[in-house]
């Protein structure tokens, strides 16, 4: 039996030729999911294989990567696909924002601002966002196809109705370039307004749906809402106990089984870094150890 | 007659070349008006210039139908070397092809005789790949669109009726035509969603 | 003071370990060979090369070895692997009525040419656990009966006499449809859905199939033949200008014969259903084959109202590799999202108490 040679970032070149024409058209055409012949990876569907394609696409020797799941760098399922990069690409990788030139993420955008020339490969789930209101893709084509984008707002108007809000508290559907109607994955709405004006380019890729779209830098987009419900972020209002930040997405860490909690970043290069400059929560060590990137 | 042996090379190093040329080309789809340069190095058949032929060995393969113009089927070179090393089918029909060559951008067609895709599936539409005569100087114009913070400037020495051909993408919307400009190694990607006008018009 | 979880790479690391470390299971005890599998566990073999899309008999034991016997796992290592290999080109049809049968029967007909031939088959044992299994020893050699023979398809007999629709003809300018190649899209052609059945899940499509017998879409079907045997591979080399035999494999065929009523533009006449797969796969052809008849509801304008009909249902859902991943990426953190509709929640439930007068309940006032 003979082991078997994997090309640079595993794809093969004619996979990654296809991959890229997809990843073209999806730029040229912002929000909207083009179909692409995703491949069986060595990873199982569900588990960001189509992150993992749109990475392995635009991956080359000079870049540093940074892979997130849930905000950190550290849960397994983020350590084992930047594994993967470190092993079959050689790249150089990196837990810092700052430092990295693609990012791929499962669930978060990090909370530092991001620049020009980074790519965001965000990890999709279910790239369509009409797909709980209409299950058939014929349909919700048609839909896009046309704009016709009412039963969303239905949708989200029967939850005003009911609750008195959108009960939609992640994969908060937001409208692209005034256009396409696209789910941002799985992120919570806390994020969406990141995706607006970015100067990152973000591409998104949903390898069991087989399905690429991006946001181009610097393109409008807005989070669905009505003029009378406008649209809010939702944090749990505490500052992190670990650096203090009131600004950052929080974690809720269950510390007993008597209903006691705290709530530290979800972001943890965020928070490393700003405990590192010195700020302090309630429950952080000191002094704190600096934390080496690389 | 050239044979197969005269065709001027590929890329030296296959994957790392296309890789870094994709950037390139992404970077410029994602930077409408921005000029990119191309680094890979690579053999270029007449009327090619570098970045066409490296575009073409990083996109291009049996499932991309290409169509050239008049002047990159002037002689057969190019499409021989094409079939050599992409193996993409060279086509007459340019409305169904992937990626269309313009080598005389004074003489590009009109744009609705290329594939603009469908409401349904608007990405199933043509990329033209277009040579020009410069991509930093010349006709300055303004552009706007989602990659461009604000508006971009571009000097070029662009087909003086390419505005008016552009004009189609913006009713046609999703469908649509995207194009790269190229110039020796510099490229500049005008996608379907970039509205270009004569600067200061 | 609360320190963050780290170490996750160790942690991984750790637990693969003890997964080869289980895997080899008590170190008494002789390890498993690849041919044992191979030639003990054989039909474990044939699913995972049919779903696994990969006829390679080495490589699925070996799959179905690393996977501890969980065959989706096998047929996803399988697929993985089969994902990272070059294409040199598509064999031409194989010829199952050049089939070398080991076993062929028909449910449509007492006696028919070549005659019924049972071969190696649980059908008619008593489903009673043998003790003798429980040690070693040799069964008693088989009985030698005809060598393996070629024999007509009985869908071939009923098709001369027009009373069953043709198989469509292969059409040169259209190449067959391959969904590991393209992306599907709807309304997808005959070829696409039935290498996505080939590809389908046994227990999935077995489910569908039952659900048309039930009258969730009944096609009423007859097993017309079912065959089991050797059959030719060959490539046709541009080269050599000619095919080149590559081997032989062995396969199962089904064909279902169904009812048909006829259209205004269409005499009465039986429809088929069609199954196929690598190595002995009785039951994944014969579901295959309800299945494929099921779908082909819309060409031939019967009413689609029950799910083995619809082939956006079932072609999205057919595939174990996929669903499995999915279902079980659900072990995934989701600690953001839950965080947000814990939010929500707790939102919802302060305006309901307070719109109703009645205090919030408290855990602790429970204790």
């Amino acid at each position: 039996m003979n082991a078997t040679a994997y090309n640079f970032a595993y794809l093969d070149e004619q996979t990654k030729r296809m991959i890229r024409r997809a990843i073209l058209k999806a730029i040229a055409i912002p929000g909207y999911q083009v179909p692409f012949a995703s491949r069986e990876m060595p990873m199982p569907y569900g588990w960001g294989t189509g992150g993992v394609q749109v990475t392995a696409a635009i991956l080359g020797p000079d870049d540093v990567l940074k892979v997130i799941d849930q905000g950190s760098d550290d849960t397994t399922n983020a350590i084992s696909i930047r594994k993967f990069f470190a092993k079959t690409a050689g790249v150089a990788t990196t837990t810092s924002t700052e430092q990295a030139s693609v990012i791929q993420t499962r669930h978060r955008i990090p909370e530092a601002p991001l620049r020009a020339g980074q790519v965001l490969v965000y990890q999709v789930p279910i790239p369509e966002p009409l797909r709980f209101l209409e299950p058939r893709e014929t349909e919700t084509r048609r839909m896009h196809a046309l704009g016709e984008y009412g039963l969303m707002h239905v949708k989200l108007y029967e939850d005003i109705a009911r609750f008195g809000h959108i009960a939609t508290s992640y994969a908060y559907p937001v409208k692209v370039n005034a256009r396409y109607v696209m789910d941002p994955s799985p992120t919570p709405k806390f994020d969406n307004p990141k995706m607006d004006d970015c100067p990152a380019l973000q591409l998104f890729g949903a390898g069991r749906e087989k399905r690429i779209y991006a946001i181009p830098p610097h393109t409008k987009v807005v989070s669905l809402d009505f003029e009378d419900h406008p649209f809010s972020r939702y944090r749990f209002d505490a500052p992190c106990a670990l650096c203090g930040a009131d600004d950052s997405y929080l974690d809720e860490i269950v510390t007993d089984d008597r209903g006691s909690r705290m709530f530290v970043c979800s972001d943890t290069d965020y928070c490393e870094g700003r405990q590192a400059a010195g700020h302090r929560g309630t429950e952080s060590a000191a002094p704190h150890k600096e934390r080496v990137h690389g | 007659m050239t044979t197969v042996a005269e065709l001027p090379a590929g890329f030296a190093d296959k994957v790392l070349s296309a890789q870094s040329t994709f950037r390139s080309v992404m970077d410029a789809m994602a930077r409408p008006g921005g000029v990119q340069r191309i680094r890979a190095q690579a053999g270029t058949p007449a009327p090619m210039m570098h970045g066409t032929a490296a575009i073409a060995l990083t996109l291009f393969d049996h499932d991309t139908p290409i169509w050239l113009d008049g002047a990159m089927s002037a002689t057969p070179d190019a499409a021989k070397w094409l079939k050599f090393h992409t193996s993409a089918p060279v086509i007459a029909e340019p409305s169904v092809c992937s990626f269309a060559v313009i080598g005389d951008a004074r003489s590009l067609p009109p744009l609705d005789r290329f594939a603009l895709g469908s409401n349904e599936y608007p990405d199933r539409s043509t990329t033209l790949i277009l040579q020009v005569d410069s991509l930093t100087s010349g006709p300055a114009y303004e552009l706007t669109g989602p990659g461009i913070d604000g508006a971009s400037v571009l000097q070029a020495m662009i087909p003086a009726n390419l505005l008016e051909l552009l004009a189609i993408n913006a009713t046609l919307f999703p469908r649509g035509i995207d194009v790269v400009l190229v110039h020796d190694d510099a490229i500049v990607a005008i996608p379907r969603t970039t509205r270009l006008a004569a600067y200061g018009a | 003071m609360y320190v963050a979880v780290k170490g996750g790479e160790r942690a991984i690391e750790n637990a693969h370990r003890l997964l080869a470390h289980e895997r080899r299971g008590h170190r008494d005890v002789p390890e498993i060979s690849l041919s044992q599998i191979s030639e003990q566990l054989s039909l474990g073999v044939d699913r995972v090369m049919t779903e696994g899309s990969l006829y390679d008999r080495e490589l699925a034991a070996l799959a179905i070895k690393q996977a501890r016997g969980d065959l989706i796992e096998a047929i996803f290592l399988v697929r993985a692997f089969r994902a990272t290999l070059p294409r040199f080109g598509t064999t031409e049809p194989v010829d199952t009525g050049t089939m070398q049968v080991r076993r062929r029967i028909s449910s449509t007909f007492k006696d028919i040419p070549g005659g019924q031939v049972l071969g190696p088959t649980f059908d008619y044992t008593h489903r009673l656990l043998d003790p003798h299994l429980a040690e070693e020893g040799a069964p008693e050699a088989p009985v030698t009966a005809e060598p393996l023979a070629v024999m007509p398809r009985v869908t071939d007999i009923l098709g001369r006499d027009g009373l069953i629709e043709p198989s469509p003809e292969g059409d040169a300018d259209t190449p067959v449809g391959d969904l590991t190649r393209e992306p599907l899209s709807f309304p997808a052609d005959r070829d696409l859905r039935l290498q996505n059945l080939a590809r389908a899940d046994e227990g999935f499509l077995l489910a569908l199939g039952y659900s048309t017998q039930r009258g969730y879409g009944r096609s009423h079907p007859f097993a017309g033949e079912i065959r089991f045997g050797e059959v030719e591979v060959e490539f046709f080399a541009e080269d050599a200008g000619f095919a080149v035999p590559l081997g032989s494999i062995p396969m199962t065929e089904c064909q279902m014969v169904n009812q048909f009523k006829g259209s205004a533009t269409e005499a009465p006449c039986f429809t088929r259903g069609y199954g196929l797969a690598f190595g002995q796969s009785e039951r994944k052809t014969m579901s295959m084959a309800l299945v494929d008849r099921s779908l082909r509801a819309r060409e031939l304008s019967e009413e689609i109202k029950a799910p083995a009909q619809d082939e956006e249902f079932v072609m999205s859902h057919s595939d174990n590799v996929q669903a499995t991943g999915f279902v079980e990426h659900l072990k995934l953190p989701h600690y953001v999202d839950f965080q947000s509709e814990l939010g929500l929640l707790r939102k919802l439930r302060a305006e309901f108490f307070e719109a109703s007068g009645r205090a919030e309940p408290l855990q602790e006032a429970a204790e």
